[in-house]
């Protein structure tokens, strides 16, 4: 590797993603990053361009086409001591591979009473706001969330790609990494050297306000900051909490921001039927409902089919829904 | 590179080294095993049986919550784990778990999963066999990930991974042996063909000439093999593990058998099949032919039958003993083994029940109880 040892850099989402992989391929031997086009190509997202150049065929690899086979090959590697980073091309694409992530990933540390472990990670392209054709923009996590035994983060910005997809190789749990598509080439100062807070487990409040919080993750938290600063303009104060880690969910930041300011809206692109955004509103009514002055909002994507790229604008939360909803939260003034 | 098909396709007839009478057919003397193996061979698959009668009393006496059994299919249950080293891999389903303690697994631990105890009894790093699987074919891509990884290491592990015939439906047996041929992973595909998936007969799985002819169009070779003669599996299955070891990639072997017993203690094999054809079948018993042909040998004598009897009721009356024991889990396990980490949803739940079942302790007072809640 070149060791002009930056300790910060400017890059896109993708390239913190490729930048993980870069170090962690460096880093450990056991390391393997396979997909499908992952290898010539760079990946259709271009995020695994030029590994296999720097670190061969053995290392950063084109598999069949097949996410059963993709998935069920990487639990044989990570039983016989790999550390295995699969892609799935696209969210929609990873359903094939279902059954291998529910009934063998997820659970071979419980069926085994823990004597085989699978540090694995599956990256999934996901989520929406890219004008993609169909099967090109679901939000998938709920699937995941709602397994126990797999760890489900979503970075919203390219210092937490870097530092969650870090962290997430390393961790001897299974982990699926959602990578906002719409993120892939925003831009934003990524530290390298992590040592710093661990992500996985943690959320985080990426702008303080008093008067209401906002909760979201991935591609939504970008729209609940530009929510959070149009309603500065008109006076209101915004929280925005980063939930990044979907699952372990940080109930506590999460809690202690809800009750700092006693309202909350929680903001995913996903479906609302039972999803990730009820599973947040549920917990913060429970375990809030003292420090709360209103009902906690949902906004979330409608219960359709993903639309197509002409009609997504609908489904997407916009900052208009979400200062609709904040102004639903039963303000005394109003 | 020019693939010659014709090599690449099974024998038109599964390969038979003993009739089922036990003698030699007529052909490849050369392939024949030799006598120590096969002695070892037979002593196993009496073992294997007493095991298979045994587990299906324990059902009876409600110690096993079920058993898939593999009567009848001793040969291949026992050829799987002999024709294996140390070093090498086994990945059974859940109707193998003969082949399991062939392979030197407890056999009380590897009936820990269908006495529900927990999922998996044994640990897959001892013996390396891999967890039994229940989803159908679901195994088989983890075999090629695990040879594969071996591969990657400059190890020589050869992976043997089973399945049945109904598994060959599913589309990740195609997906591994697609993956096993294009990384050329060590992996001996072998499908124990017992003729029925429950009550689905093979014509309603396959129209293909044999199932091992599903190899051809992945560019795994295929055979064929009497799924009955134990010394016919060990001279194909050995030749299959030697050629993956030295690099010739997997291949797939289908060995013919019969599911002598029904499905699992819960089914009614006589909806679906006649007794004629399971009194055909049982003429082609694994044993008996093997035995027959030792004995004409001068290799198996009354004593050493005696002797093979004796270790197999050993090995009952141990899973017996062992079964018997009641273990009383212990509900902490359950959170436990989720995460590497128990996550903070997972703490607090592990208190709900520990504080659950301190109340139900018996002589913890009613009145206090009130009072607390
Ligand atoms: C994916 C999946 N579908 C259905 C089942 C239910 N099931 C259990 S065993 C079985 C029959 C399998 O037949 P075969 O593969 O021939 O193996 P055998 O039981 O005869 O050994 C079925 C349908 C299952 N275990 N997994």
């Amino acid at each position: 590797m070149t060791s002009t040892a930056v300790e910060h850099e400017t890059l896109s989402t993708a390239q913190a993603i490729n930048r993980a992989l870069r170090d962690a391929l460096a880093e450990d031997p056991t390391v393997l990053v396979l997909g499908e086009d992952v290898g010539a190509l760079g990946g259709v997202f271009r995020v695994t361009d030029g590994l296999t150049a720097e670190f061969g065929e053995d290392r950063c690899f084109d598999t069949p086409l097949a996410e059963a086979g993709i998935a069920g090959f990487a639990v044989g590697l990570a039983m016989n001591g790999m550390r295995p980073v699969i892609e799935m091309q696209f969210d929609a694409f990873a359903y094939p591979a279902f059954e291998q992530v529910v009934s063998h990933i997820a659970k071979m540390r419980n069926r085994t009473r823990g004597r085989v472990e699978l540090p694995l990670v599956i990256r999934v392209p996901y989520a929406g706001g890219v004008g993609g054709v169909e099967h090109h923009s679901d939000s998938s996590e709920a699937y995941y969330a709602h397994t126990p035994g797999l760890h489900v983060v979503a970075p919203s910005n390219p210092a937490d790609a870097y530092l969650l997809l870090r962290e997430a190789i390393a961790s001897p749990d299974p982990v699926v990494f959602l990578e906002p598509k719409k993120l892939y080439w925003a831009k934003g100062e990524v530290a390298f050297r992590a040592g710093a807070e661990p992500g996985i487990g943690r959320a985080v409040v990426r702008r303080p306000g008093t008067d209401a919080t906002l909760i979201a993750y991935g591609p939504s938290v970008p729209v609940a900051l530009e929510a959070a600063d149009a309603a500065a303009r008109d006076g209101r104060s915004l929280q925005v909490v980063d939930v990044r880690s979907i699952v372990p969910f940080d109930d506590a930041t999460v809690c202690a921001a809800v009750e700092s300011t006693g309202r909350a809206v929680v903001v995913a692109e996903a479906s609302g039927f039972a999803s990730v955004a009820s599973e947040i509103a549920a917990r913060v009514s429970e375990r809030c409902f003292h420090s709360l002055a209103a009902p906690v909002r949902r906004v979330t994507g409608f219960d359709i089919p993903y639309p197509p790229p002409k009609l997504e604008h609908l489904q997407l939360p916009s900052v208009d829904r979400i200062l609709d909803a904040v102004d639903d939260l039963q303000w005394e003034d109003a | 590179m020019a693939i010659d098909v014709d090599l690449m396709l099974p024998s038109p007839e599964p390969v038979a080294l003993l009739d089922p009478d036990g003698r030699p057919t007529a052909g490849d003397d050369d392939a024949l095993p030799p006598a120590d193996d096969l002695l070892r061979g037979l002593a196993g698959m009496v073992t294997a049986r007493r095991f298979n009668e045994q587990s299906s009393v324990l059902v009876r006496q409600g110690r096993l919550a079920v058993y898939p059994s593999s009567y009848g299919q001793e040969a291949c249950q026992v050829a799987a784990a002999q024709v294996l080293g140390d070093e090498d891999w086994l990945f059974p389903t859940y109707r193998d778990t003969a082949a399991a303690v062939a392979r030197g697994v407890d056999p009380v631990e590897v009936l820990g999963l269908l006495k529900g105890d927990w999922h998996s009894g044994y640990d897959p790093y001892e013996r390396r066999v891999a967890p039994l699987a229940t989803p159908l074919a679901t195994q088989l891509p983890h075999a090629v990930g695990v040879a594969h990884a071996a591969r990657l290491r400059g190890e020589s592990t050869v992976v043997l991974a089973m399945c049945g015939d109904g598994a060959t439906s599913e589309g990740d047996f195609h997906e591994a042996l697609n993956f096993a041929a294009v990384f050329r992973a060590p992996v001996v595909f072998f499908v124990q063909n017992n003729q029925y998936a429950i009550s689905v007969p093979l014509a309603r799985q396959s129209a293909a000439p044999s199932l091992a002819h599903k190899g051809v169009g992945y560019g795994v070779p295929g055979e064929l093999v009497d799924g009955n003669d134990l010394a016919a599996l060990l001279h194909v299955l050995s030749g299959a593990v030697a050629r993956a070891r030295a690099g010739a990639g997997p291949q797939l072997v289908e060995g013919r058998t019969y599911r002598m017993q029904a499905h699992t203690n819960a089914d009614d094999a006589t909806r679906y099949r006649s007794d004629a054809e399971v009194a055909a079948w049982a003429a082609k018993d694994p044993l008996l032919r093997l035995d027959a042909y030792l004995r004409a040998a001068g290799v198996l004598d009354d004593s050493r039958a005696a002797a093979h009897a004796d270790d197999a009721e050993r090995l009952a009356r141990h899973t017996r003993d062992g079964l018997n024991v009641d273990v009383v889990p212990d509900p902490e396990d359950l959170f436990r083994h989720v995460y590497s980490r128990p996550t903070p949803q997972l703490v607090e739940q592990l208190a709900l029940v520990k504080d659950e079942l301190s109340r139900d302790e018996p002589g913890r007072d009613e009145t206090s109880q009130e009072e607390t809640r």
